[in-house]
């Protein structure tokens, strides 16, 4: 009867209030994803809205320094609102707008998934409202005000830890009190089936076009593709369509906070353990009594105790492999970034960038790795300053 | 069939022979489990057929304000599983009340399902309501928790349609008919047409049907046991607990007096 299984994670963990609004996003997504007048139209909001493809960019003055292997950046950032997040967005939206919905809502952790989000409903007109833990608003300030001019609602939530987590028990709490009219745009590959199926179909456009500009480019796959994981989108798009290709190491990068062998961090695979949460099987960061752990990421993105099922699924068959990244190591990126290319990253995608700052220089010249830039940091300059210890003022 | 015939002869479908019952909530560890051992007592003397025990846990997504409270403010006493499992065999010993587990999934899965549901017999819990795990879901439960003579309690809500019968068809014990949309909590007016569902519901079984989430006056419980076999009660009493901390009995078992007494 389970549906929706990774291995022996996912499913649809979901109670019994919401049941007929999964299944019924089920049978509208399992419709629609054959439609080629429906996949037409988001190819076209996708190209034309969102400015996809995206730009497979060689990082030429970073791969002459790392001196190893020849680093290609996936230039997410680039996209409309700054994320990968609004591939899946419109995706969502689209097939929203099909099933007679009226109204979107959303958690955010950063605040690219709810700008995404308030941006598609403004663009289709859909009524908004978005839920964001209190710590959250206040580190992502910027990002607040941005869906609100969008015309969204933003609600801060106070409860538990008043992160990503939170945010996403109230919005599916909002779900249960409103299905008629209402469509919950999850914002990652978790939660119950469809949505981890759902949002990596939306997302691997990334692996479709990084997979075929690298072969125009270089005449050959890369050697490794790199990401960071939090709930896992940017993630499982940027490794979906190389997952049959054996000889491609796909490496998702987990915010390690101060360490993982401190309490202050969010690393699912490291220290988490088999559970079953926000509609999944998967690994959580919880207690032997199956608490859900506080966890901590200077990334408010990666700041999630769980990952998706499917990378909990290629972690257990060994496909793809999961490193812990500190903040330090990610401040330490961003800043390298921003002064080696020019390019300011999300601090989530920094994640991924310091893990290539570590392999490159392990890999031969002819070696090739595409580090997934899953966002730009606009968002995060006011942070990593006072990170810094420097007194910003927005 | 003989498993289900065995269920339906059990403790909990007692409780609804002859008269309409009362069910009360409250979440153990809120404000301490001495506590809630003496307010299950006082809540079963003052005539509860049933108490359901919330395990309190991190994230209660099905909850309103009050339980997730009641839940935060448990936990933050150091409030265990195991801890819960010796506070109800300490009630065991001085009451032959119905009890019944509510929690998520998680606790459950992570404590190990087949332990957790030995635990129970052994402490003599009678049935666990597990608001995320959906019909789809409960094949990795059901067996063991039956094994152990513990019902899974079936959840159908107001949206739940055309799976009504399927719900109900494999229910034991009672089925918990969700009032109206939304998560636990208190509610002025209850608009969902409830009298319907049960008459689905009357189809397929003669299973009980207890009506919960937004129940709290005298008034409501009336209304709802003309046509249900029972009414059952959480935010309301939370809501005592959290006012009245360690000095609850009194006012608990008033109100439960009152509300039993309510019941047609």
């Amino acid at each position: 009867m389970s549906k929706g299984k990774y291995g022996i994670h996912g499913g649809q963990y979901t109670p019994e209030t919401l049941m007929n609004a999964i299944i019924e996003v089920e049978k509208a997504y399992e419709h629609y994803k054959n439609d080629l007048a429906f996949q037409a139209e988001l190819t076209e909001l996708l190209n034309d809205y969102a400015g996809r493809p995206s730009r497979l960019y060689f990082a030429k003055k970073m791969t002459a320094d790392l001196g190893g292997a020849k680093v290609y950046l996936k230039r997410e950032d680039l996209n409309h609102t700054g994320s990968h997040k609004i591939n899946n967005v419109l995706g969502q939206a689209l097939l929203a707008k099909k099933m007679g919905k009226t109204r979107l809502i959303a958690e955010t952790g950063a605040g690219q998934h709810g700008v995404a989000t308030a941006t598609a409903a403004a663009l289709m007109g859909f009524e908004c409202e978005i839920f964001m833990g209190k710590e959250d608003t206040d580190r992502q300030a910027l990002n607040v005000f941005r869906m609100r001019l969008l015309g969204a609602k933003v609600h801060v939530v106070t409860s538990g830890t008043m992160t990503l987590k939170d945010a996403v028990n109230e919005t599916f709490r909002e779900w249960t009190t409103r299905v008629d009219d209402t469509h919950y745009v999850l914002g990652s590959v978790m939660g119950p089936h469809p949505f981890p199926e759902m949002v990596r179909d939306f997302q691997s456009v990334i692996s479709k076009e990084a997979r075929e500009q690298i072969l125009k480019k270089e005449g050959k796959l890369p050697d490794a593709v790199i990401a960071c994981v939090g709930g896992g989108s940017n993630a499982i798009g940027a490794f979906y369509n190389f997952i049959p290709d054996a000889s491609v190491r796909l490496i998702g990068c987990e915010a390690a906070g101060k360490g993982v062998d401190t309490a202050l961090h969010a690393a699912t695979i490291a220290n988490g353990s088999l559970g079953i949460f926000h509609g999944m099987k998967s690994y959580f960061c919880q207690d032997e009594y199956g608490q859900i752990a506080p966890v901590y990421s200077i990334s408010a993105g990666l700041d999630y105790p769980g990952i998706g099922p499917e990378h909990a699924y290629l972690h257990d068959t060994k496909r793809a492999e999961y490193v812990p990244i500190t903040d330090d190591e990610a401040v330490a990126a961003f800043e390298y970034l921003s002064r080696t290319e020019g390019i300011i990253p999300a601090i989530e995608s920094a994640h991924a960038i310091a893990y290539a700052m570590v392999l490159a220089p392990t890999m031969t010249k002819d070696q090739i790795i595409i580090v997934n830039v899953s966002g730009r940091g606009d968002k995060d300059v006011a942070a990593i300053a006072r990170y810094k210890g420097e007194d910003i003022h927005e | 069939m003989s498993k289900h015939i065995i269920i339906e002869e059990n403790k909990i479908s007692q409780i609804f022979k002859n008269q309409k019952a009362f069910i009360g909530f409250l979440t153990a560890g809120d404000p301490c489990l001495s506590k809630t051992e003496e307010f299950i007592l006082a809540m079963a003397e003052a005539g509860a057929d049933l108490i359901e025990i919330g395990i309190p846990f991190s994230d209660p997504i099905a909850e309103g304000p009050v339980i997730e409270a009641a839940n935060e403010r448990a936990l933050s006493v150091g409030t265990t599983t195991d801890k819960i499992f010796a506070m109800v065999a300490r009630v065991r010993e001085k009451t032959d009340i119905p009890l019944v587990f509510l929690t998520y999934m998680n606790p459950i899965f992570v404590y190990g399902v087949e332990r957790f549901f030995a635990a129970c017999e052994k402490v003599g819990i009678n049935g666990a309501i597990i608001p995320d795990l959906p019909f789809e879901e409960k094949g990795e439960v059901l067996s063991i928790a039956h094994a152990h003579e513990v019902d899974v309690i079936t959840l159908i809500a107001p949206t739940s349609q055309d799976r009504i019968q399927m719900l109900a068809k494999e229910a034991t014990g009672f089925i918990y008919l969700v009032s109206s949309m939304g998560v636990t909590g208190v509610r002025s007016e209850i608009k969902t047409d409830l009298a319907a569902i049960i008459a689905d519901i009357r189809q397929v079984t003669q299973t009980p049907v207890a009506v919960g989430f937004g129940i709290a006056t005298p008034e409501q419980a009336a209304t709802i046991s003309q046509f249900a076999d029972g009414v059952i009660v959480g935010s309301a009493i939370v809501r005592i607990i959290a006012e009245h901390g360690a000095a609850s009995t009194e006012p608990l078992t008033a109100y439960v007096k009152s509300m039993k007494a309510a019941l047609v």
